[in-house]
């Protein structure tokens, strides 16, 4: 019998921080500017330039360490990691080496697995450390023996979050990623895109036989730019490193590449031996304390959180499916916390959010955060509670949810204008379904002849003469009454 | 004792080449100095933190103010080669 | 007295009197170079004589203004070639650095400019400031102005050689190991080395980040305060940087040493130390005791492997400061590389001098894996017990005093043969700095017409005191009317007496 084997998945993750100015100069951060452009005498490793740390970039790193509920180090100390590459102007990197900010953290999410159930998951991070980009290298429009390196982007904060080994699937390691995504988008302090470089994921993959305590060879898997990717790369490795243990062949300590387009890992054929960084303590920057107190107002100017968030909606009735696919949507859940603040109730302001709205701005290309949304939470709330309160029935409300949509007009405005308040005056129904019942004697001595799904008929029928407004419940009632009453 | 296969590791790490006679060179000239500065083996140590700067400034950090980059034309002045705005250099040979 | 030989406070009296122009002065210092450069040496870049002349005459028409001028202002200055200056050549006396022009100024040259301190060109030094004679720069040696067949020390050599052959009225110098106390002690000068943090660092080329110091090499030692007082403060690009009140170095410059409890480190006055130095030393120590302080021997136990820390930490440092040097973005590149390795290390064997490649080798194997505990790490815990014992000295004295070097300025070659010979001559300054203390040197004696520097090494921050004590010592010895022999500039109004 085949051995069967369990994956092992660690996840490094860079992401740079939303910061105006770079991490130890005062150069723009701005994406996409003209090469070298945002560059100055510190960034650029100009002799006898020094590096002085941004204050924002180490209370952003503070926040989302505290969002992964780390242990935070009072002190904020620095070290060189040495390498050569042309895009590393200083010929180090400043990093955290012996002390990294925060250590011991968690990240939390739900996976939601074949059968439809979801389970919660959890994954440990080992440690989460401030550092500086490297520049951009690239080959495009030169010629062909050169490269050509671009410093704009050195520099530019960023901190590095390590995962335990803790993932056992790809899918769970994309998951894990979106997850630590929509927390670090809560947090405020990067606007975390992979496509522009901002979230940035590398993994060590191995795989083991099932039963066995100790890790199997550890291959790095780099290169991954997307989250599809990310998946799609890590069931590459997964899938290659079986087949080759089960073929008698043996895994190399190495660093491999994803290549998207032809959707396999290579080898970079790197020398491991090269990589000795020479870690030392930053000779020109001090400590930095992190006081008690500085942590505690940080931590106090955290928004709710993801896994908070979910379990307050789940609280408020939602069911676990819908509250963590709000939750996991920042600008879907801030929408939806607009909706309860206007009075909107729960489950059917989630109902009316996720199915109806969604439905008809998805259709349309349009974000929930986008401008085009004309849409606002509180008008949203307002159409929910008009049908709570019955003065307009479910089918209408949709038609109206139409034109609001359209027109951006306000729930009430469109049924004022529209004259689609429902109509629950006993005596106008009573007149309705009489003249129904008349127009159509042969339906109803069918129905009275045992054949009573043309019940449904006739509420259909008295419903079209009211143009849709009429309260159905009451429909029901009066035209059950009619029947039995002309049968006597 | 330093042998020749170490000081030529160094001299790759620190991106120093060095031809063969050097290389004996300098087995020599750090072999003595390091064995000069092996006497700190003999200050007792124990239980000492290591002082990476003898005053130290604590917290010294700077605003998130955004200042004004160096023009295009003084980055790439001192430049041995460029093409595009970029720094050129050969081509990175992966090892 | 010649104008180039004079004091920068007593040029400043005579240019506020209007008895001067900054031109005039200008114009005498150039004058001098023209005459003196041939053999001493000092600079390897000279600015232009119209450029010199222009500030000078700025400055004078600013005085003609009523502007209220500095203490500096109108004085010729040189830098050491480590300092950036903005629009001029940087190149820290290496190949590596040739044509580099940088694009900014280090802010002590912000400082000197808005004192209106005239810069007159960059100083020779030692590559890097690697080196104690200034025989390791790449461009040519400097001599020492008292014996052109002598080293100026190093590796503040062209700033002190400058200031001494009347080329500079004042100099700055960086000092990492003892790099402007020794050639102002070889130089019979007066060199000072600020506590770390008291002179902003940016802008200053690193050796040792740790380490490194501006300071100002000078005339006498009231120059020194004067210099001192116009560099210091707290600057916001230098994280190291002391955000400390800068105090009015001359305020008590005057208030004598009466009183003052000094100690004499012994391991500073033992093997090594040459019988001349020793014997003026101590007469400089009578004299000191005749001023009325109170001097005691006093002992550092780690002293004397102060010298095995520094030639571990700064080379280390060092060869982490120097990988920037790349041939990328500034700099010498060395051509027809096939790639960027290739590049990058043809270029470092042909940009370094030996001495460079030397140090990064060292320091490089000392940060690698397997030996960083016991190089890098040991290093910084010997640090540690130095700056302790430092500590418990300035429990009981307010300042300590040692010979500058252990020698007089040693001829040109006598120890470039072996690196060991060369650096033994910095065991006296490394351990001040490896504490990150202020230190001053001041003449305090002759031998074979050679001067002897004397060291005064003061508590963390406290420049004034050592200011003080060797102001009182530079009265009561009388040394400073003494020049080198070189020949006089010949002009019509020579003051000489």
């Amino acid at each position: 019998m085949a051995t069967v084997y369990e994956t092992v998945i660690g996840l490094e993750v860079h992401v740079e921080l939303a910061t105006e100015t770079k991490m130890f100069c005062g150069c723009p951060t701005a994406f996409g500017a003209p090469p070298n452009t945002q560059v100055c005498p510190v960034c650029l490793g100009l002799p006898g330039s020094l590096p002085v740390p941004n204050a924002r970039a180490i209370a952003y790193a503070l926040k989302a360490a505290l969002a992964l509920e780390c242990e935070i180090d009072p002190e904020c100390r620095w070290d060189r990691k040495n390498y050569h590459y042309p895009d590393l102007p200083k010929g180090y990197q400043i990093t955290q080496y012996a002390r990294p900010l925060a250590r011991s953290g968690h990240l939390r999410f739900s996976i939601t697995e074949t059968n439809g159930d979801t389970v919660d998951r959890e994954v440990r991070i080992r440690r989460l450390h401030m550092e500086e980009d490297t520049g951009k290298s690239t080959h495009e429009g030169l010629p062909g023996t050169s490269t050509g390196v671009d410093l704009n982007r050195a520099g530019v904060p960023l901190i590095e979050i390590v995962s335990e080994p803790d993932i056992r699937t790809p899918e769970e390691a994309r998951v894990y990623l979106q997850a630590l995504r929509t927390l670090l988008l809560y947090t405020g302090v990067s606007d975390v895109k992979m496509e522009e470089g901002s979230l940035r994921c590398d993994a060590n993959v191995s795989v083991r036989p099932v039963g066995e305590d100790t890790l199997g060879v550890l291959v790095e898997i780099k290169n991954m730019n997307s989250f599809r990717s990310v998946q799609r790369a890590l069931e590459f490795e997964v899938n290659r490193q079986v087949d080759l243990l089960q073929s008698g062949g043996r895994i190399v300590r190495e660093t491999r590449h994803w290549d998207d387009r032809r959707e396999i890992t290579f080898s970079s054929r790197s020398k491991e031996e090269a990589h000795d960084y020479r870690y030392f303590p930053e000779p020109d920057l001090g400590p930095c304390d992190l006081t008690p107190a500085f942590v505690e107002q940080t931590r106090q100017s955290l928004p709710e959180l993801p896994t908070a968030k979910c379990q307050r909606y789940i609280s408020l009735g939602l069911s676990g499916y819908d509250a963590s696919v709000l939750a996991m949507d920042p600008p879907l859940a801030s929408f939806f916390d607009a909706m309860l603040r206007a009075g909107g109730a729960p489950r059917e302001s989630a109902a009316l959010l996720t199915v109806e709205l969604l439905g008809r701005l998805n259709a349309t290309g349009i974000a929930i955060h986008d401008p085009a949304c004309r849409v606002t939470p509180s008008a949203l709330a307002e159409l929910q509670k008009l049908v709570a309160d019955g003065t307009i029935n479910g089918k209408i409300a949709k038609e109206v949810l139409d034109e609001m949509v359209q027109t951006g007009a306000t729930a009430r405005t469109v049924v004022e204008n529209r004259g689609l308040r429902q109509v629950s005056d006993e005596g106008a129904i009573l007149e309705a379904v009489r003249s129904v019942l008349t127009a159509n004697p042969v339906e109803v001595a069918d129905y009275r002849d045992g054949k009573e799904k043309l019940f449904g008929f006739l509420v259909g029928q008295v419903m079209k003469a009211t143009r849709g407004k009429a309260n159905p419940a009451l429909v029901n009632a009066v035209l059950r009454r009619e029947l039995q009453g002309r049968s006597e | 004792m330093l042998t020749k296969e170490q000081v030529r590791q160094v001299a790759a790490l620190a991106r120093v080449r060095a031809s063969d006679d050097e290389l004996t060179g300098y087995v020599a000239e750090l072999g003595r100095i390091l064995d000069h500065v092996a006497r700190l083996q003999e200050v007792d140590t124990e239980g000492m933190p290591p002082t990476s700067r003898a005053l130290e400034q604590r917290g010294i950090l700077r605003e998130d103010m955004p200042q004004v980059p160096l023009l295009r034309e003084t980055v790439l002045a001192n430049a041995p080669d460029e093409r595009h705005g970029m720094f050129l250099v050969p081509r990175v040979v992966e090892e | 007295m010649e104008l180039y030989e004079s004091t920068v406070h007593g040029l400043q009296t005579r240019l506020a009197a209007g008895e001067l122009s900054a031109e005039e002065l200008a114009e005498a210092v150039l004058e001098r170079i023209d005459h003196v450069e041939e053999d001493i040496h000092s600079f390897v870049y000279r600015r232009l004589r119209e450029e010199v002349l222009a500030e000078a005459r700025a400055v004078d028409a600013s005085r003609m203004r009523g502007d209220a001028l500095g203490p500096l202002a109108g004085i010729p200055i040189a830098l050491k070639d480590n300092l950036n200056t903005r629009g001029l050549p940087t190149t820290c006396a290496s190949a590596i650095l040739e044509g580099y022009i940088a694009p900014y100024d280090a802010t002590v040259v912000e400082s000197l400019a808005q004192q209106q301190a005239v810069v007159i060109g960059k100083t020779n030094m030692d590559e890097f400031a690697m080196g104690s004679s200034t025989e390791h720069s790449a461009y040519h040696p400097t001599r020492n102005p008292w014996d052109v067949g002598r080293v100026p020390g190093g590796s503040s050599g062209g700033s002190a050689a400058a200031v001494a052959a009347g080329e500079a009225i004042a100099a700055l110098g960086s000092d990492t190991g003892g790099s402007i106390r020794q050639p102002a002690s070889f130089c019979g000068i007066v060199g000072l080395k600020p506590t770390y943090g008291r002179v902003s660092r940016y802008g200053l080329v690193a050796f040792a980040s740790s380490l490194d110091q501006i300071g100002p090499l000078t005339r006498d030692v009231r120059d020194a305060a004067i210099v001192l007082g116009a560099i210091a403060g707290h600057d916001r690009r230098d994280a190291t940087s002391n955000p400390g009140e800068v105090p009015d170095y001359l305020a008590g410059i005057e208030s004598g040493c009466r009183g003052l409890r000094l100690g004499v480190p012994r391991q500073l006055l033992g093997e090594g130390v040459a019988a001349e130095v020793r014997s003026a030393v101590l007469a400089a120590l009578d004299l000191l005791t005749e001023l009325g302080a109170d001097i005691e021997e006093c002992s550092l136990p780690t002293l004397p492997h102060a010298l095995d820390a520094y030639y571990v930490i700064a080379p280390a440092e060092a060869s982490s400061n120097l990988a920037r040097y790349d041939g990328v973005r500034f700099g010498h590149r060395t051509r027809g590389s096939q790639s960027y390795r290739e590049m990058f290390e043809r270029t470092r064997a042909e940009g370094f001098g030996p001495e460079v490649r030397r140090r990064i080798m060292l320091g490089t194997y000392a940060l690698s894996a397997g030996y960083y505990d016991q190089y890098y790490g040991k290093a910084q815990q010997v640090r540690t017990r130095i700056c302790r014992e430092f500590e418990l000295a300035f429990e009981r004295y307010t300042a300590l005093v040692s010979p500058t070097a252990p020698t007089t300025a040693f001829r040109f070659g006598e120890r470039m043969a072996d690196p060991l010979q060369m650096y033994v001559n910095d065991i006296c300054t490394v351990p001040v700095n490896l504490a990150g203390l202020p230190a001053i040197s001041l003449p305090c004696g002759f031998h074979d017409g050679l001067p002897i520097g004397l060291q005064i090494i003061g508590r963390p921050m406290d420049e004034a005191t050592i200011l003080t004590l060797a102001h009182a010592y530079e009265q009561a010895a009388d040394l400073g009317r003494r020049r080198p022999p070189l020949s006089r500039v010949p002009m019509g109004n020579d003051r000489e007496e």
